[in-house]
């Protein structure tokens, strides 16, 4: 299960390393909130894989949806002059951290 | 349920999110390697520094092209009087003049002078000069001159015993009178029954005259010097 989280995020980091276009500057607040989105989604998952309640519909639509929603609320965020990105951060941030502990109790418990 | 398919998305996803986390690197890295982070105030500094010199040099433009403004006037207005000068100076025959004209050339009656003679009769006055002048003049003649000297404005022709003055200057038969204009209009003027020409011819003084297509006639050599005249300030000028 952790070499398949490896390597496929190695595999995806040498492809992203190779692709030769950038984000612009001015879209690249917007990819990092979804970059955020992205990785919370992934320790969900594997938090749930972990604790046998892995739904893979949840976690590809979560997946998804939260990368979309987050980028797109940043944006909407930008357009109505309030820092909704902050919001966003903090709660991905949150869950992120939440996620960690578990899957760290998690195998602490089991190893 | 740990499936095979749980795991093919988690690897899906974590390539995705791997892809996304690789070029966000790249991205900020080579925005962060293109835009130093340089402190706030020695920007602002550059650019209060860049400011002023902009500034300054605006300023110099603006000095500059009224400079530059005021050389073409001069220049302008350097040519306008130059212009002025060269047709004045032609007006007034300071300048030596070419052009197409005649010639006309009178002498004394050939006479071998016998007792009671009245040689009166046989030399060429002052007045035939003169009236040949004016009758030159009136067909059209813009320059003039009785051998070498320049008819100007203030020229005289008179009689100074038995010699004729012109611009101050003695002058002797024969009398070669050129004339810059149009040789045609020239010829039929002098030409003109009744004319003193005709009357001098009469009379039978040896003349002769010739159309050219080339005739220079030399300047006005004398002082120009106003004791007396200075011009009206604030005159209107006339028209030219």
């Amino acid at each position: 299960m952790w070499l398949v989280v490896l390597f496929s995020l190695l595999i995806g980091l040498v492809i992203g390393l190779k692709m030769p276009f950038l984000i612009p500057l001015l879209y690249a607040k917007y990819m990092s909130i979804a970059v955020l989105a992205a990785l919370d989604s992934v320790f969900g998952g594997i938090r749930g894989y972990m604790e046998d309640g892995f739904d893979n519909i949840v976690f590809i639509s979560g997946f998804i949806v939260n990368t979309l929603l987050a980028a797109g609320l940043a944006y909407l965020g930008d357009r109505l002059g309030v820092e909704l990105y902050m919001a966003a951060v903090v709660v991905f941030g949150v869950r992120i951290f939440q996620n960690l502990g578990i899957i760290r109790r998690y195998l602490l418990k089991k190893y | 349920m740990r499936t095979r398919g749980a795991q093919a998305s988690i690897a899906v996803v974590c390539l995705v999110l791997g892809i996304m986390l690789a070029i966000q690197f790249k991205t900020t890295s080579t925005y962060n390697d293109q835009y130093p982070q340089e402190r706030v105030e020695v920007l602002a500094e550059k650019l209060k520094t860049a400011s002023s010199e902009r500034d300054v040099m605006a300023e110099e433009v603006l000095s500059l092209r009224s400079q530059l403004k005021n050389v073409r006037e001069n220049n302008r207005a350097m040519a306008d009087l130059q212009d002025e000068l060269q047709k004045n100076s032609q007006f007034a025959g300071l300048l030596p003049v070419k052009g197409t004209g005649i010639t006309l050339t009178i002498n004394d009656i050939p006479r071998n002078m016998q007792n009671g003679d009245n040689p009166n009769n046989f030399i060429v006055h002052d007045q035939d000069l003169l009236f040949l002048v004016n009758e030159l003049k009136a067909s059209g003649a813009e320059a003039i001159s009785i051998n070498g000297e320049r008819i100007t404005a203030m020229s005289e022709i008179r009689c100074a015993g038995t010699m004729i003055l012109v611009n101050t200057n003695r002058i002797a038969p024969p009398f070669v009178i050129k004339a810059i204009g149009n040789p045609d209009m020239l010829v039929s003027g002098m030409e003109l029954q009744g004319g003193w020409l005709a009357t001098m011819k009469l009379l039978g003084y040896p003349t002769h005259m010739q159309k050219s297509s080339e005739i220079e006639i030399n300047a006005y050599n004398g002082k120009v010097k106003f004791s007396y005249m200075t011009p009206v300030e604030h005159e209107e000028k006339a028209g030219r």
